[in-house]
């Protein structure tokens, strides 16, 4: 059984929390790129412009890329022959150090309905751990902004609906988001499994490098469908209309009840952060 | 700015009246410089519980800019940290309170508006901006002062005074009740 020292995970955790908010990854800048080749409007080319010399800024300056830091949300992979004592709160003093040290807003309140006072430091952070064969440890980081995360739905469809409804249910969420979660965005789809399992498929699916189809030609095709409709909907760069609403549509689908059809919706900005590290 | 259209921008000033209000188009391109003021969701429910008592504010909004943003902090040598816009429309259960009460003149967010907004602006005499959302790194250039005028306990959300130079903006719905979130009012 391979150890792994705490102060070591709570190092590397501090610094993805600077990586993923200074530095936008490669995928995301070339989706930008894309965008920009795809986009025939002067406004719309204008705000694609803005937001890659903003990545450019950012990194350059080492400040973060969105005053909306966000909630810091990770994705672990655990391997069954490695041990960490204490995962959960290393995790957790790495992300209020990673937010002090690297001037990153606090953006957590500790009660979501009454006080709403916030925590102070960004914890407690999300962590959704994966068991896996190995001794590795694996983290990624995807921070999760606001403005994104509250124009995303969930909707358990009955199974006569489809392909179809599915499609629906994902072009109306985007286009009912207007200009609210900050487009381009890049759009995660959970399908199947339970009620909590879709959402954080549809979660998991904006982890995915940016534009990487679906290995099943089944889906890849569902994602192209939906990411034409998206961008012919002319909802466009920041919703004040043009040809690129969204940089990518990201299915990940998962078996689920003889009942049920299962769809989420997890919309993120343009600025799609995310970092990650093995140990 | 590399990545704006400067050409067609007109340069605008705060504080607003009437008249500068009802010059700018939805569509148009604004260079703002001025006074703006900071505010989200928690010092809007504050503004808006001391009006609902019919007390003074803190701050005098007749004829201000609220820019809806909470910063990220300053790093030492730094003025802001970054500071781009946050989303409009949940704000928009106060904005109609601070227009018609306080003389609101102009926010600047992103994303579209309530109709109860919007009449607002068009009975009060009130513009909308929008600033690039995520381009906050870049927004934080055209910042040359920051500082806390209260609610300092909110952290992010306290109400800042800031000074801006060439803050690059859309009018994105006007006085008259054009929005450019609305197809219609894009051609």
């Amino acid at each position: 059984m391979r150890t792994i020292e705490r102060s070591t995970l709570v190092d590397a955790v501090a610094a993805l929390c600077l990586k993923a908010a200074y530095d936008l990854p490669a995928d995301a800048l070339a989706a930008l790129e894309r965008g920009l080749e795809r986009e025939s409007t002067a406004r719309g080319q204008s705000f694609i412009r803005q937001c890659i010399e903003n990545a450019a800024i950012a990194s350059r300056e080492r400040v973060p890329i969105c005053q909306d830091t966000g909630f810091a949300v990770f994705f672990v992979r655990l391997g069954e022959d490695v041990r960490v004592a204490g995962l959960a709160e290393a995790i957790a003093e790495g992300t209020a150090r990673g937010y002090q040290e690297g001037y990153l807003r606090k953006s957590i309140v500790a009660d979501p309905l009454f006080e709403r006072r916030n925590t102070g430091d960004n914890t407690p952070p999300v962590i959704h751990v994966e068991l896996v064969p190995g001794d590795k440890l694996h983290i990624l980081l995807a921070p999760k902004g606001g403005g994104s995360e509250n124009m995303s739905a969930l909707k358990m469809l009955p199974p006569s609906a489809g392909r179809q409804g599915v499609v629906d249910f994902v072009v109306d969420t985007v286009v009912k988001a207007g200009g609210n979660p900050c487009p381009p965005t890049v759009v995660g789809v959970g399908l199947g499994g339970t009620f909590e399992k879709v959402a954080c498929l549809a979660k998991k699916a904006l982890c995915r490098r940016i534009g990487e189809p679906n290995p099943n030609p089944a889906y890849a095709e569902l994602e192209r469908e939906i990411l034409g409709k998206l961008n012919a909907s002319g909802v466009g760069p920041q919703g004040l209309g043009g040809d690129v609403t969204s940089l990518a549509v990201h299915v990940e689908q998962h078996p689920c009840h003889i009942a049920s059809l299962p769809v989420a919706v997890n919309l993120n900005c343009h600025a799609a952060r995310h970092a990650e590290v093995e140990l | 700015m590399k990545g704006t259209r400067t050409m067609d921008a007109i340069k605008i000033t705060t504080p607003f009246d009437d008249q500068a209000v009802a010059k700018l188009q939805a569509g148009q391109e604004v260079l703002l410089s001025g006074v703006v003021y900071t505010a989200r969701d928690a010092a809007h429910k504050r503004l808006c519980a001391l009006l609902d008592k019919g007390e003074g504010l803190p701050v005098d909004l007749r004829g201000q800019v609220l820019y809806f943003v909470g910063p990220t902090p300053a790093k030492p040598g730094h003025v802001i940290g970054s500071a781009g816009p946050t989303t409009s429309y949940r704000m928009d259960a106060y904005s109609p309170q601070l227009i018609a009460q306080a003389g609101l003149k102009g926010m600047i967010g992103k994303g579209g508006r309530g109709q109860n907004v919007i009449d607002a602006m068009v009975k009060h005499k009130c513009v909308y901006f929008a600033a690039t959302g995520g381009a906050a790194a870049l927004i934080a250039q055209r910042i040359v002062s920051c500082e806390v005028v209260c609610y300092p306990d909110l952290g992010p959300e306290a109400i800042h005074r800031l000074v801006v130079v060439d803050f690059p903006l859309i009018v994105a719905t006007d006085a008259a009740g054009r929005d450019l979130y609305r197809l219609e009012a894009r051609s």
